[in-house]
């Protein structure tokens, strides 16, 4: 857990993706791992530059749906079979193909609310405080027009003054430092 | 996404959709960027006054959605005789209003889902608002099958729960069936809505002035802030949604149509209605997609943003599902005589030529004559006027669809001291009319509250999301040939 005073990061902003891109590049080059980029849309190139490639939504969903299919299979059986037993038209207790549509839906049900929920979940979601919303001009941009690159201050290789000077030699419009 | 055309092809140069430089035919009128469209679509949230003609729709609407109270109120004190649903016709307005607004959202889930998995950029304008639809249009249809079960406030002994009676659903029945098709089609369609639209909530936050909006927009937006690992896991997650969504909405009409396949009546037992019902729900869908689309990017002018494209694009699939329908149509009448069966023979009489015959006469015309002879023509296809005509009927024909499936089958059935016929009562038609009135009035909400058009989809549409390596700034000149 990162001291939860002093100074959050370095922020960047930049006007176009590429530029974004690189300099995350050049960070990663440089030996910085503990940053993150931040853009209006999702930029498939700084997650590259960044190395992160694998998200664990789709095993969380893939546990969920087959947790559904047992909920709602096995629900549907123990209910006719031992449950509530009632004979319709001398159909057997375990009709096993009339299970099938219920189960499905619970197998969807279960699956999305889990890929849902796990990215929201993985995401660290909801948390309505971040250092990163005091920055002055982040606000207008991060979520609008602008690209921006933070280097956290809990990286080992963080230091204000040379930090700085590596991110001003990519043209960024500003750099800010971001408080706690 | 976009067509591919020769760059020098002399009679496309002075169309403004053409991108001069690759020659691709833009979704978006040209001239954008993230910011002005961010405003174009925020602003529409974020202005202070309401417009007058919002108002004016909204009081109409809700004046209508009255219906619906009143229907309600008036049903909950004397029980369902109020309405025209008796022996042999049981199933009357409830059950075809029921599939005809679940049909009609069937179209949002297919813009969001299926058209998200065929990397079909041009969705990106449109999902937003008809996911909404598909919302609302199950909430009115959830109402019927509630209030037709007679003591609507019992609707959760349908749901299997442990109780004191020790009594649990019986899950051979395609009745039970439909209350988990149609309670986790509801789910899914709400979460799948909710998170597209948290970092479109997250920009509304941040452009907000009001300090009560930021507060309500910073809390659904969860925080949200643009973090490229977020993205990630959220594009997955929005993948994941779609790709369970798209069996999913195949799966819910299915079961709708099981509910009449199942049963051994005449013109109901057969193995064609899964996919012609699913093609009727995605035709009817798409020409509400048109009936909402056209006043919206006309009142909030938001042609750069919903094209003609768009319509042409919409229309076409009208066309495909609406040529799906007419093969059922034309197959239910084949079976009827090649089936030698004596009752399906006659039930196809009576449904052509008996008493109800008009009703099936102007199923035919307004699904089938009327739009299937028109759409073939480019022209027409991207004539917002016509269209929006033109869903109008295809809509009159789809709920004409279910009246005829539905009550020509039951009200002249296999023994003729049986027959009778079926009559709406005024009930009937206000409890129908006022869903009209909560839809809409549901959607002028969500209208003005929610961003109607994707704003981080329609970001990633925009030429500037080109990523050069270097970081050279090239995108600039972009702009500048713009």
């Amino acid at each position: 857990m990162p001291p939860r005073e002093g100074i959050y990061g370095l922020l960047a902003e930049f006007n176009t993706p590429s530029e974004l891109v690189h300099a995350t590049e050049m960070a990663h080059r440089a030996g910085f791992r503990r940053m993150e980029c931040y853009t209006p849309y999702p930029v498939e190139e700084a997650a590259e530059a960044l190395r992160f490639h694998k998200t664990r939504v789709p095993l969380i969903c893939l546990i969920g749906g087959i947790m559904g299919l047992i909920t709602g299979y096995g629900m549907e059986v123990w209910v006719n079979v031992w449950g509530y037993p009632l004979n319709i038209r001398a159909m057997p207790l375990f009709s096993w193909p009339a299970f099938v549509i219920p189960g499905y839906e619970w197998t969807i049900l279960f699956a999305g609310l889990s890929a849902a929920f796990g990215m929201i979940a993985l995401n660290g979601l909801p948390q309505l405080y971040h250092p990163l919303f005091n920055a002055p001009n982040f606000r207008d941009g991060a979520t609008t027009d602008k690209f921006f690159l933070c280097l956290e201050a809990h990286d080992p290789r963080f230091s204000v003054t040379e930090t700085r000077a590596f991110l001003e030699q990519f043209n960024p419009v500003s750099v800010v430092e971001v408080d706690h | 996404m976009a067509t591919q055309r020769p760059p020098h092809d002399p009679e496309t140069v002075h169309d403004p959709m053409i991108d001069p430089r690759t020659g691709e035919y833009a979704v978006i009128a040209p001239g954008h960027n993230f910011r002005s469209v961010t405003q174009k679509i925020a602003g529409i949230v974020l202005t202070g006054s309401t417009p007058w003609a919002w108002w004016g729709g909204f009081f109409f609407a809700a004046t209508v959605a009255m219906g619906v109270v009143i229907g309600v109120t008036w049903l909950v004190l004397k029980g369902v005789g109020i309405w025209g649903v008796t022996i042999p016709g049981a199933w009357g307005f409830a059950i075809i209003n029921f599939v005809w607004w679940i049909g009609i959202g069937h179209a949002g889930t297919l813009i969001s889902a299926i058209l998200l998995l065929f990397k079909q950029g041009w969705r990106n304008s449109i999902n937003r608002f008809a996911e909404a639809m598909t919302i609302f249009a199950v909430c009115c249809a959830g109402m019927f099958p509630l209030l037709h079960i007679g003591r609507p406030w019992l609707g959760y002994w349908l749901f299997p729960y442990p109780n004191t009676m020790n009594v649990w659903p019986q899950f051979r029945s395609p009745l039970a069936w439909d209350v988990f098709a149609v309670s986790t089609y509801a789910t899914i369609s709400i979460v799948f809505w909710y998170i597209g639209m948290v970092p479109d909530f997250g920009t509304l936050r941040d452009r907000a002035k009001s300090p009560i909006a930021k507060y309500l927009y910073g809390l659904v937006a969860l925080g949200w802030r643009g973090s490229t690992r977020h993205w990630i896991r959220y594009e997955s997650a929005s993948l994941l949604l779609a790709g369970l969504s798209t069996p999913l909405v195949l799966s819910v009409h299915t079961t709708i149509s099981f509910d009449f396949a199942v049963a051994a009546m005449a013109g109901w037992h057969t193995t064609i209605f899964p996919p012609y019902f699913v093609a009727g729900a995605v035709y009817s869908g798409f020409a509400m997609v048109l009936t909402l689309a056209i006043p919206i990017r006309k009142f909030y002018h938001l042609e750069d943003l919903v094209t003609l494209r768009h319509l042409d694009n919409m229309s076409k699939v009208m066309l495909a599902t609406g040529s799906i329908v007419a093969y059922g149509y034309g197959m239910e009448v084949f079976m009827s005589w090649y089936s030698a069966s004596h009752w399906e023979f006659f039930m196809m009489w009576n449904r052509m030529f008996g008493p109800m015959g008009w009703a099936y006469w102007l199923l035919i015309l307004t699904n089938i004559a009327i739009p299937l002879t028109t759409l073939w023509s480019r022209r027409l296809r991207v004539s917002p006027g016509y269209l929006f005509f033109l869903s109008f009927v295809v809509n009159i024909g789809m709920w004409f669809e279910r009246f005829v499936i539905v009550v020509t089958s039951l009200y002249r059935e296999y023994l003729p001291s049986s027959w009778g016929t079926y009559r709406a009562t005024f009930w009937d038609y206000l409890l129908f009319i006022g869903t009209w009135g909560f839809f809409t009035v549901l959607f002028l909400l969500f209208a003005r509250l929610a961003p109607m058009i994707p704003m981080s989809e329609i970001r990633m549409m925009l030429p500037q999301t080109k990523v050069r390596p270097g970081g050279q700034p090239a995108d600039r000149v972009v702009e500048e040939a713009l």
